[in-house]
């Protein structure tokens, strides 16, 4: 890796780990086992991170999310939904790359040295997954509870979400001794799952965020629209191909719904034509005549 | 090697409809988040996330 590329990751991991920390800066929970409860938890952080994790100072915008259709026949899920409209305009998958304590676990997970499994035809057919799984288990599930029986029941967090598993179930397993006579074959299954899903990260790059993450699911669909984000220069751009080769996701062009946005592949652009911000065509003539 | 096709974002180029996209997005979800404030949707999150829901994390 060179220097470029290091000093990049290196940028990205700090923002990672600070989002992470200012997500879950309510420390002396990880002593108690008790929740933070101040105003500011009415308001949601863009990557996923479990509300009922001790640390946590806000809440988590899927689990909202189910909660308000859960609610649906009385009131419409307005707030969560102008939410996560705003934050995918404005952020779209950054948000994956840089702000969510998820995929940063993730990432450090898969640092783990071993024989690494690349992105290939099968990835890219399971990257669909993760569209079935918002559909279902955010949406549909929470919405049938909702109509057909009168419950609120966030069906992802319940039966999926290894966030919720990592961050809220087991350290209130083990700080608050009252709950471990309440798990059964739920928290069995959760624990199976997650397990599974950090060991499947130590041979894939990111194997929740390709192929379950709803969230990251709901940000793609901004992928085309959101004003942050990565950006080719098509005047520079030399379609060499060394961007989507260096990338570990399962992109087939910078930018596009599996895109995180991480900014590794400018890094490694020979032209330097990959940057964040509004859209730009350099006219390498006019550049030129300039410099001469 | 060289790819004929410049490996560019899609929908780079088509500039009027994507401002015009952003927009009406952007309206459509500040109007949603104003109304779900109104409505009392941020006292709604904030009671279910003061509480440890068990079921979330998968305990109960």
């Amino acid at each position: 890796m060179d220097k470029k590329v290091k000093k990049a990751e290196r940028r990205r991991r700090l923002i990672q780990l600070g989002s992470a920390l200012l997500y879950n800066a309510n420390l002396p929970g990880f002593a108690s086992g008790s929740l933070y409860k101040g105003a500011v938890k009415g308001v949601c952080v863009p990557g996923l991170n479990c509300y009922s994790c001790p640390g946590a100072i806000a809440s988590c915008p899927l689990g909202a999310l189910q909660n308000a259709l859960g609610s649906l026949p009385h009131k419409l899920p307005l707030y969560i939904a102008g939410f996560l409209l705003l934050t995918g305009l404005l952020l779209g998958r950054v948000v994956c790359g840089f702000l969510c304590p998820f995929g940063l676990i993730q990432e450090l997970i898969h640092r783990i040295p071993t024989q690494k499994i690349r992105k290939n035809r099968w990835t890219r057919r399971l990257s669909f997954l993760k569209y079935g799984v918002l559909l279902l288990f955010v949406i549909a599930l929470p919405l049938w509870y909702a109509f057909a029986k009168g419950l609120p029941v966030p069906a992802f967090c319940k039966w999926v979400c290894p966030a919720g598993t990592l961050e809220g179930g087991f350290p209130l397993m083990a700080l608050r001794p009252e709950y471990r006579s309440l798990a059964g074959l739920l928290f069995g299954w959760k624990t199976l799952l997650c397990i599974g899903i950090l060991v499947l990260c130590i041979f894939l790059y990111r194997a929740f965020c390709r192929f379950l993450c709803p969230l990251g699911a709901i940000y793609a669909l901004f992928s085309r629209l959101a004003l942050f984000a990565v950006r080719v220069d098509t005047g520079r751009c030399n379609g060499c191909g060394a961007c989507v080769r260096s990338c570990e996701m399962d992109v087939r062009q910078v930018g596009d719904r599996e895109c995180i946005q991480c900014g590794r592949c400018a890094a490694h652009c020979p032209k330097g034509a990959i940057y964040f911000g509004k859209e730009r065509t350099t006219c390498l003539e006019k550049e030129s005549k300039h410099a001469g | 090697m060289h790819a004929k096709r410049p490996i560019s974002p899609p929908g780079e180029k088509k500039g009027n409809g994507i401002f015009l996209a952003r927009l009406m997005l952007g309206v459509l979800g500040i109007a949603a988040l104003l109304g779900g404030l109104m409505q009392g949707g941020y006292r709604d999150t904030l009671a279910k996330a003061v509480r440890i829901c068990l079921e979330c994390v998968g305990i109960g």
